[in-house]
């Protein structure tokens, strides 16, 4: 199978269901996350928000496998995480990660070399390679800084290089966490389209963790909030039935960021709570 | 700002010749190299005529010492014998120390075991081994080579443990959610990742090797740097010694200067990178 056929093929598959099935995660005697049940339909893209140290990258890192036995941090899960109806063992290149931080890319690796990296792997070279790479560079609009290194990059272009390193390996969900907390205001909207965009050709299913509500209002199809840690849970699941590309400034998108925000402020509010006592 | 510097120099060709050489670097540096060489030399010159030559050699009687040593070819013999040993005992050094720090770096258990004789070791200095060294490998050249790949292999464990104990996690996990398995990721990211403190590892250890040097050739060397500080000595030479103790100095900052270019050169993109 040619590169371009490969890419054609995973644009036409769907994206990959995840259930999380009663999880509890506890980091030694620290119960981080308690209870979590919610199915994510393959295809869907779901935002996580809710206060700073409420779980939701815990969450992601089990989706992603870096939990438990096979992962590199000592979490211990409870309950099942599912994908496309398997159980998570592990990482794997069907699950894509974007870290917030760009400390996740290899700085002694150009932007190609980077967005290389999985396919090589997988055991693709030479013209397939090329063209392959090439085509996943300019998916993410990176074609003229292709053999720069990611110091060399903006903070939205490395962004943007993570993106394109993680849809090399044609996953069929991508886990993201805050990929975009990092970046200035006008970068980050522009950024936002630019995911929106890429999921609606890639039809993966996208789990995104934010604390900006505007974003989650723009970019999910449902968007979860979770109560604060610890012990943190699902508090309540909004369905955002706004057309795509959605502006933030329309009435309805008003109300459900206020909707929102009070439901999370109330979370942020008992989490001060604890903390001073 | 402009404007001020305009005032102390009305226009750039007005700049006297000195002012516009002043402003190459390499010249600037150059002549402040030569600046600091020749107080150096006074500092030198009058403490030899303070205290007397034999207790100080003056630079000349020095000079006249080198040409010596330089004729009969005994200086050549012993500054090649010398970098031999450096260079094939930190070698070593390096062979022996980089995969046992990148293990310990990535396995607890393994770190656990072996620190406590890391952490003893690394503060015995080599001279203390000369005798066993000796008695353990014989007075040829293995006993001096063991001798500086001892005062190298700690530190160059020691630096690695630490560049891998620094490569950030989430370059691990996304390297393997990239597909990478353990030993892909000890070589695709771990050993990349590290190089910058695999490389100020190598460097300490090459400082540590000619501070070495000396103590592994007091017995039974024919030649080297050590060996000829060492027997000038039986023949009340200090001038010698001097002669000696620059040339090591040379070699070193020679040697450090090759390390830092190489690296430059062969390493560039693993090394700069903010």
């Amino acid at each position: 199978m040619s590169a371009l056929q490969a890419v054609t093929a995973s644009g036409s598959a769907a994206g990959h269901s995840i259930e999380f099935r009663n999880v509890s995660i506890r980091f030694n005697s620290f119960d981080a996350v308690s209870g979590v049940s919610l199915r994510i339909q393959p295809g869907e893209f779901v935002c996580l928000i809710g206060p700073s140290g409420c779980g939701k990258s815990t969450l992601l890192s089990a989706a992603a496998g870096f939990l438990g036995r096979r992962g590199d941090a000592p979490g211990a899960v409870e309950g099942e995480v599912l994908v496309n109806g398997e159980r998570v063992r592990g990482p794997d290149i069907s699950r894509g990660v974007v870290f917030q931080s760009s400390e996740a890319l290899f700085p002694w690796r150009t932007v190609r070399e980077n967005v290389a990296f999985g396919p090589r792997i997988r055991g693709i070279r030479g013209g397939e390679l090329r063209d392959l790479i090439d085509y996943y560079i300019a998916l993410v609009g990176l074609d003229h800084a292709a053999d720069r290194f990611p110091s060399q990059l903006s903070g939205g272009m490395r962004q943007r290089v993570q993106l394109a390193r993680v849809l090399a390996n044609q996953p069929r969900v991508i886990l993201m966490d805050e990929p975009l907390g990092a970046l200035d205001a006008q970068t980050r909207s522009v950024m936002q389209r630019e995911i929106e965009r890429l999921w609606q050709e890639t039809r993966c299913t996208m789990v995104f963790v934010t604390h900006d509500l505007d974003e989650a209002i723009k970019l999910g199809d449902r968007v979860v909030t979770m109560t604060a840690g610890p012990a943190a849970g699902i508090k309540s699941v909004y369905d955002i039935n706004l057309e795509r590309p959605r502006d933030e400034t329309t009435s309805a998108a008003i109300e459900l960021h206020r909707t929102l925000r009070d439901d999370v402020a109330e979370e942020v509010l008992k989490t001060l709570r604890s903390q001073r006592r | 700002m402009t404007m001020e510097v305009n005032r102390t120099y009305p226009a750039n060709g007005a700049k006297a010749w000195y002012q516009r050489w002043w402003a190459v670097q390499p010249v600037r540096s150059t002549v402040i190299f030569a600046l600091s060489l020749a107080i150096g030399l006074v500092v030198w010159q009058l403490i030899s005529i303070k205290y007397g030559v034999y207790f100080f050699p003056s630079p000349s009687e020095t000079w006249i010492a080198f040409k010596e040593l330089a004729e009969d070819g005994s200086l050549a013999t012993s500054t090649i014998d010398s970098a031999r040993r450096i260079l094939v005992g930190w070698g070593l050094g390096l062979v022996v120390g980089i995969p046992i720090g990148l293990v310990m770096g990535r396995f607890g258990f393994v770190r656990q075991l072996l620190d406590p004789y890391i952490e003893f070791f690394r503060f015995v200095p080599p001279i203390s081994f000369v005798t066993l060294a000796i008695i353990w490998f014989g007075v040829g050249e293995a006993s001096k080579v063991v001798l500086i790949f001892y005062t190298s292999v700690f530190i160059v464990t020691i630096s690695t443990i630490a560049g891998v104990l620094a490569v950030d996690p989430l370059k691990v996990r996304a390297a393997a959610s990239l597909g990478a398995g353990p030993l892909r990721t000890m070589f695709l990211v771990i050993i990349p990742a590290s190089i910058p403190e695999i490389v100020t590892g190598a460097r300490l250890a090459m400082g540590n090797s000619f501070l070495t040097i000396v103590s592994a050739e007091i017995v039974a060397a024919q030649h080297g740097l050590g060996a000829l500080i060492w027997k000038s000595r039986n023949y009340g030479r200090t001038e010698w010694v001097f002669v000696g103790i620059i040339t090591l100095g040379i070699l070193g900052f020679l040697f450090d200067r090759i390390i830092r270019v190489a690296v430059r050169r062969g390493l560039a993109r693993y090394v700069n990178h903010g």
